[in-house]
């Protein structure tokens, strides 16, 4: 018996048009990109129906924990030739008495959210262990009455950029008790207006006829 | 050796001097391998959606030489108690151990036939007028701006003087969640007045009385 013969078919493929599509999709994600910053926690907000856009500079972000603590950033401003980041850092330290060198300082303008006491600072820009860095961060910031740096931080945040808008960033199983507290520090440092991080969810509302 | 060296003569004597076919098709599997890193990377780090906020004014802490705080008209006031574990309650008007009749705490729900349901019925007239306008610019009856738009919603609303005006008030075991709806609950029903404010003491003795009266035991966290 005669074998059958397959047609031998070469096994290359034309790649071209998935090479294609796959710069496409590269140049739109990386036109579209902002990336996402980091945070040290999992935040999951709540939702509403605000669709108004969360501001993108001039901001101080205070991010809340599920288990109530309280982490901080800021940004540059609109102009990041201020160094903003620097001047509140150096300012908030010599409250307590620490010195910062200057390539600390310059990390540190680079970097995102943070919440460690004061103290822990430098250790905290200078370790390259992400492990190190998580564990030096796992109690936020202390803001009760006799040690309130948070009180700190914002104060010398507004100092250094009166424009800057407070946004709250709360997980939702966060007690409110905390956030009215955070609420009450961010207002003695004459700020009253709010940003609360929400996520979009619709709803119809309808008035009944009778 | 010979044989060699003849041969490559021979070559070279024969045909023309012909440079190599290539092909054509050039091998793309590293290219379409680091294209592929690289997608994935910029997927995965993208942030999409940019965060919505809410927007809230708190007002200033008072001082010690303000004048007295205006009166609020007693049936216009409603009361939003925020408890743990998702209760919420309600009353009607001023709870003052002075001034009898004293109010009684109503048990609801985040739900839309709960505190949403109550909210829209009060609000009924002023929800209707923003309601109208918004629709008739929707279906361009009217055209007015975007800015415009907001701009008269917002005129209903200082005028509006019959809505409810909503304290609400949040205990201690209230998470961060509850007021956050809460206070979305106030833009899906316009209402055009509310404040986040503290329990008073007098109000806490009511909110123990409910709670008793429902049999939901205190102490547990």
């Amino acid at each position: 018996m005669a074998k059958i013969k397959l047609p031998v078919r070469s096994p290359r493929i034309d790649m071209t048009p998935m090479v294609d599509l796959f710069a496409l999709l590269l140049t739109f994600f990386m036109l579209t990109t902002t990336f996402r910053p980091q945070e040290p926690v999992n935040v999951d907000t709540p939702s509403s129906i605000s669709d108004k856009l969360n501001p993108t500079s001039n901001v101080m972000t205070l991010l809340i924990s599920k288990d109530d603590k309280v982490y901080f950033n800021l940004d540059n401003g609109k102009d990041s030739s201020k160094h903003i980041r620097i001047e509140v850092l150096e300012n908030v330290g010599k409250q307590y008495k620490l010195k910062f060198t200057p390539e600390q300082l310059s990390k540190f303008e680079k970097m995102a959210s943070f919440g460690m006491p004061i103290t822990k600072m430098g250790d905290w820009i200078d370790t390259k262990d992400e492990k190190v860095r998580h564990e030096l961060e796992k109690n936020g910031i202390p803001m009760d009455s006799t040690d309130n740096q948070l009180a700190m931080w914002i104060l010398f945040a507004r100092k250094a950029n009166p424009d800057a808008e407070a946004v709250i960033k709360g997980d939702q199983e966060a007690d409110f008790k905390v956030v009215k507290k955070i609420m009450d520090i961010v207002q003695a440092a004459k700020i009253n207006k709010f940003n609360l991080i929400t996520n979009l969810e619709k709803v119809e509302v309808k008035l009944e006829n009778k | 050796m010979a044989e060699i060296i003849a041969n490559e003569g021979g070559g070279k004597k024969k045909g023309k001097k012909r440079p190599k076919k290539h092909s054509t098709s050039i091998d793309m599997t590293p290219m379409v391998d680091l294209m592929c890193l690289l997608l994935t990377f910029f997927m995965l780090t993208t942030a999409f959606s940019k965060p919505k906020v809410m927007e809230i004014v708190l007002p200033d802490p008072p001082k010690i030489n303000d004048p007295t705080p205006p009166k609020i008209p007693g049936w216009r006031t409603v009361n939003i108690i925020m408890d743990g574990k998702d209760k919420i309650y309600y009353y009607v008007g001023i709870a003052d151990p002075t001034h009898p009749p004293i109010p009684v705490l109503i048990e609801t729900d985040y739900s839309k036939d709960g505190i949403r349901k109550i909210l829209l019925n009060r609000n009924k007239n002023l929800f209707k007028q923003m309601e109208d306008l918004n629709s008739e610019v929707t279906k361009g009856k009217l055209n007015i701006s975007r800015d415009s738009l907001t701009k008269r919603l917002r005129e209903l609303k200082s005028k509006d003087a019959v809505g409810p005006i909503v304290l609400i008030k949040a205990t201690d075991k209230a998470k961060y969640k509850n007021v956050v709806d809460i206070i979305d609950e106030m833009a899906i029903t316009n209402v055009a007045r509310y404040a986040i404010v503290d329990l008073n003491l007098f109000e806490k003795k009511l909110l123990k009385k409910k709670k008793r009266e429902l049999g939901i035991n205190d102490s547990d966290k």
